[in-house]
């Protein structure tokens, strides 16, 4: 099947939703998702930031559909004509929901260990404005303890539903959900149980904010201030392939490895995540790849280390001619000299 | 997420056991869950119409269900009390037919009878006036619901005689 | 007199009980349809040109004829009768007080789509009429009509009634089917249809309580014959919940094409406005349909006169228009304040919102905010545009329509009174009063306006 998004065509196996089309071709044209993630079955259609236009339905039916469609839950169909970035539309409509994300936000980035590698600020960034129209109270949620290993803040929560669907899928005893209904709407466990299981760490990777944050990494560092290294273990309960966060020799947190659409190639177990936290206990692979507007990437810790030799300096040392020329006594012309 | 502290005594009886497993053998063997929301209803009605985390639990295991899936439920739907709440709940519909013909107006005459604002309970733990959303009176307005009932076309008067009969224990709440 | 189909019966001194609805010529349908061919019915019910009673309009036969008879997977047939659209109160009327009629409906629908297992989906509220139909279809099952080879035909349906608990989000049909699943009411992703993957991921068609009722006598009177009722598209009759200011609130049967002004004033039906004070505004479809000016009422903007069909109350579209919606007839005098009811309209929408999609969890509270803090005399002059550009970015960017729903109304308050709007915002003092409109309506407050600018 042949699909066309922003005029570039690619070829697909049927069932492949527009956005993995959209993946598939890659650049700006992808559209964000904050609640569609691929490893999770049935995630998506909730955020409405993949929000596209289907100017073409397919070869068969070329109607164009008249509502912007979710891409991630919309399936690809032969000779369908599709819109992202090319699209007023859609482009206007990925700025309302960006400003309906942020309506309620607390907008506590300086203090977010999320910040950095949040997928709501790359939104923001991408189609955020610097104003606010909304100038009413913020809807604020009581804090819950969910256990000493992740740190739930609900209010910078966007409901994306990734953790529960995760929760379902990887472990067998779901104890926290969605609770009330409506903008009160909130995960929660209700009765503030602690979320203790093998793989619920990866709560924390899924989570597309601050909301789901690793309480042993809390307030340690700014995620680009760490560096990250790729690293594997042998390990009985996951792959054991993560990535390891270091700030000098000391590694402060562990995740799993992330792709370019902040996805983790890999879930991992609790045990990685967080009791393994000395450099003996893993294999360095390496510095892990970054996309070169990243703010980790700022660092540059990848280039190697050598000795720096800067060429003017013995130069420097000997002043310039001129001055030289002027303190040689010698060469101090005499003030008759030249008459 | 607020939760009650107040213990719950919970009694489920026979007969409730019987309306139970009749309600179950409604769905497919395989789709016991589907029995949630209408056992809810009835263990609630059985309990002072409301339901605490423990009786929430003990519904999950009739049902075998996870606790944290009847969570879900009860307070996505607004029937159900997770707090304790006064033998006569006045839920007064507001929306917009009811309030053009006048709702508002009688909200504030029924707390300033029984001495509490909206969603307080009278300290005697009878009465308590609560707003809710549209429920299919319109035409009746301004009305409200007591238990199973609707109490429709109401005035001041019919209203305070309403509270008397509360009072003489006239009122049935559950048809059962 | 119009024709009547539904409520022809309903004045007969005990038709709630089995037995005097089965005097009264009820369960023929059931009778006639277990000779015919499932498909046959179908059709019949796609001749009478029968649309859903719900809110959307939707052909019922063509509906039924999407349902997924290949997979060899049951099927099953839910009955939504969790009316909880503002202003529309006639499904509990018809199951109140003929509980039968609907569950003769419900076994002749099966029978036509190939269901062994049907439900009705009433909502919480109506415990009572929930226990009145527990009780009907226990009668049903008692006289044979429901069970294991239903009167010898080989033919096998059981009948459930299923109770919700509050929330108006479960009348979509997808919600309706979570809900029944025992899950919270959040709408699906479509597709899949219901048709193809709906109830326990079976094919499952979702009826309104009216559309299912209505196909006993298309059975019996043949869908030609119910195609000649009502106007073109428009066919039957219609039950409309009326309510507001008028005389006679209640719930009346039409032909479908009657005029509007008809239905208003006539004493059959509403009987005109309450006090006699002057109509200003009218709902003519349930809260989530445009509201339409005392100009637009009677007669659309082409000057012609306004019927009670799908087609003439959606003539103009939303810019002069509104819908038929689910029927349910608000009707408003000049004491109304529009202000008021759309922040009340609001109120409705934020509280009922799932709070699944984005759009709507968190436009919808945000319109409600402002329309309170304008109603309370803190508006700004910009909030009027604000509102406006809000309700635009809601609407059809959800999952399902309740972010429309929550739209329309203050589209169409905000287009068609906005200068009441103005006023609110210019003269805070004037309107601290909830009751500010009923001794100074807002006709002899409008010259304000005018002579105010900002």
């Amino acid at each position: 099947m042949k699909v066309t998004i922003d005029g570039q065509s690619v070829e697909v196996e049927p069932g492949t939703t527009i956005l993995q089309a959209a993946r598939m071709i890659g650049g700006d044209l992808v559209p964000p998702a904050m609640c569609y993630y691929s490893k999770l079955k049935g995630s998506g259609g909730k955020c409405r930031c993949c929000l596209v236009e289907v100017a073409k339905g397919s070869d068969a039916d070329p109607r164009p559909m008249p509502k912007l469609m979710a891409s991630c839950v919309t399936g690809c169909m032969d000779g369908m004509e599709v819109n992202s970035k090319n699209s007023e539309r859609v482009t206007e409509a990925r700025k309302s929901v960006t400003e309906f994300l942020l309506i309620n936000h607390p907008l506590d980035c300086p203090v977010c260990d999320q910040a950095g590698e949040c997928n709501l600020q790359d939104l923001s960034f991408e189609h955020g404005k610097s104003e606010t129209r909304f100038i009413e109270e913020k809807r604020t949620f009581e804090p819950e303890n969910i256990g000493d290993k992740i740190q739930l803040h609900m209010n910078r929560c966007i409901l994306c539903q990734r953790c529960t669907t995760l929760a379902d899928q990887l472990t067998d005893k779901r104890v926290h959900g969605v609770l009330n209904r409506g903008d009160h709407a909130q995960i929660s466990t209700c009765v503030s149980a602690a979320i203790d299981n093998e793989f619920s760490g990866n709560m924390i990777d899924v989570c597309p904010v601050g909301a789901l944050t690793d309480k042993t990494f809390r307030f340690k560092s700014r995620v680009w201030f760490n560096k990250p290294f790729n690293a594997h273990r042998d390990c009985d309960k996951c792959c054991g392939k993560t990535t390891v966060w270091m700030f000098g020799n000391e590694i402060q947190r562990v995740t799993g490895r992330k792709d370019q659409y902040g996805e983790v190639e890999e879930f991992i177990c609790n045990t990685c995540r967080f009791d393994k936290k000395e450099v003996s206990d893993w294999t360095i692979e390496g510095p892990k790849v970054f996309n070169k507007d990243s703010v980790i990437n700022q660092n540059n810790y990848k280039r190697p280390l050598e000795k720096v030799i800067i060429e003017t300096e013995k130069n420097i040392l000997l002043g310039r001619d001129e001055d030289r020329v002027k303190i040689s006594m010698s060469g101090v012309p005499l003030k008759n000299s030249n008459k | 997420m607020e939760i009650s502290n107040i213990k719950q005594e919970i009694n489920i009886t026979e007969a409730l056991m019987t309306r139970i497993n009749e309600l179950i053998s409604h769905y497919p063997a395989d789709k016991k869950k589907s029995a949630l929301i209408p056992v809810l209803h009835e263990v609630q009605d059985a309990h002072d119409n409301w339901l605490s985390v423990e009786l929430q639990q003990k519904v999950a295991e009739i049902l075998d269900i996870l606790p944290i899936e009847v969570y879900e439920v009860v307070t996505f739907y607004t029937m159900f009390n997770t707090k304790p709440v006064a033998k006569y709940m006045f839920e007064f519909c507001r929306t917009s037919c009811c309030a053009t013909r006048g709702v508002e107006d009688l909200m504030d005459y029924a707390c300033s009878k029984l001495g509490v604002k909206e969603g307080e309970i009278t300290s005697d733990g009878l009465f308590q006036v609560v707003g809710v959303e549209c429920l299919g009176a319109c035409g009746y307005a301004p009305m409200l619901q007591l238990g199973d009932f609707y109490h429709e076309k109401l005035s001041k008067d019919s209203f305070d005689k309403l509270i008397e009969d509360c009072k003489a224990e006239k009122i049935t709440l559950h048809d059962k | 007199m119009g024709k009547k189909i539904l409520l022809d019966k309903i004045n007969i001194p005990g038709i709630k009980t089995y037995e005097v609805y089965r005097e009264n010529g009820g369960y023929k349908s059931v009778e006639k349809a277990l000779t015919m061919q499932p498909d046959d019915i179908t059709e019949e019910v796609k001749t009478s040109g029968l649309r859903g009673r719900g809110g959307a309009g939707f052909p019922v036969g063509m509906k039924w004829s999407f349902i997924d008879k290949k997979s060899g997977k049951p099927r099953h047939l839910v009955c939504n009768a969790d009316e909880s659209e503002p202003g529309t109160f006639k499904d509990r009327y018809l199951m109140e007080f003929i509980p039968h009629l609907l569950i003769e409906g419900m076994i002749t629908s099966s029978f036509a789509l190939g269901c062994n297992l049907s439900y009705i989906y009433i909502r919480g509220e109506y415990m009572w009429v929930f226990k009145i139909l527990e009780k009907a279809i226990k009668e049903a099952y008692a006289a044979g009509w429901l069970g294991k080879n239903i009167k010898g035909s080989g033919y096998d349906l059981d009948l459930y009634v299923h109770v919700g608990a509050g929330a108006y989000i479960c009348g979509e049909e997808t919600a309706l089917i979570e809900s029944l699943e025992g899950k919270r009411g959040n709408p699906r992703i479509k597709p899949p249809f219901p048709a193809i993957s709906g109830l326990w991921a079976n094919p499952t068609v979702v009826n309104n309580v009216e559309s299912i009722a209505a196909v006993p006598w298309i059975v019996l009177n043949g869908g030609a014959e119910y195609a000649k009722i009502g106007l073109e598209r428009s066919t039957g009759t219609k039950l409309i919940s009326a309510s507001g200011h008028i005389k006679n609130p209640g719930v009346y049967e039409i032909e479908m094409g009657i005029t509007v002004e008809e239905f208003m004033n006539s004493d059959e039906y509403c009987g005109g406005m309450i006090d006699d004070r002057p109509l200003k505004a009218l709902v003519p479809g349930g809260s989530s349909v445009p509201i339409l000016p005392a100009h637009l009422i009677y007669k659309t903007a082409a000057g012609t006169d306004r019927l009670m069909t799908y087609e003439s109350l959606s003539d103009g579209g939303f810019a002069t228009g509104s819908m038929l919606g689910s029927g349910g007839f608000i009707v408003y005098n000049d004491t109304t304040c529009i202000v008021r009811n759309t922040w009340n309209f609001s109120r409705f929408y934020h509280h009922e919102s799932c709070g699944q999609c984005t759009p709507c969890r968190e436009g919808t509270g945000w319109l409600e905010k402002i329309l309170w803090r304008i109603e309370n005399g803190q508006g700004r002059e910009e909030d009027i545009d604000l509102l406006w550009n809000i309700q635009s970015k809601i609407e059809g960017n959800t999952i399902c329509p309740l972010g429309d729903a929550a739209s329309w109304p203050v589209a169409a308050a905000i287009r068609h009174f906005r200068e009441e709007f103005e006023y609110h915002v210019r003269f805070p003092e004037k309107i601290k009063d909830r009751n500010h409109f009923v001794n100074e309506p807002f006709e002899k407050v409008r010259h304000l306006i005018g002579k105010q600018t900002v």
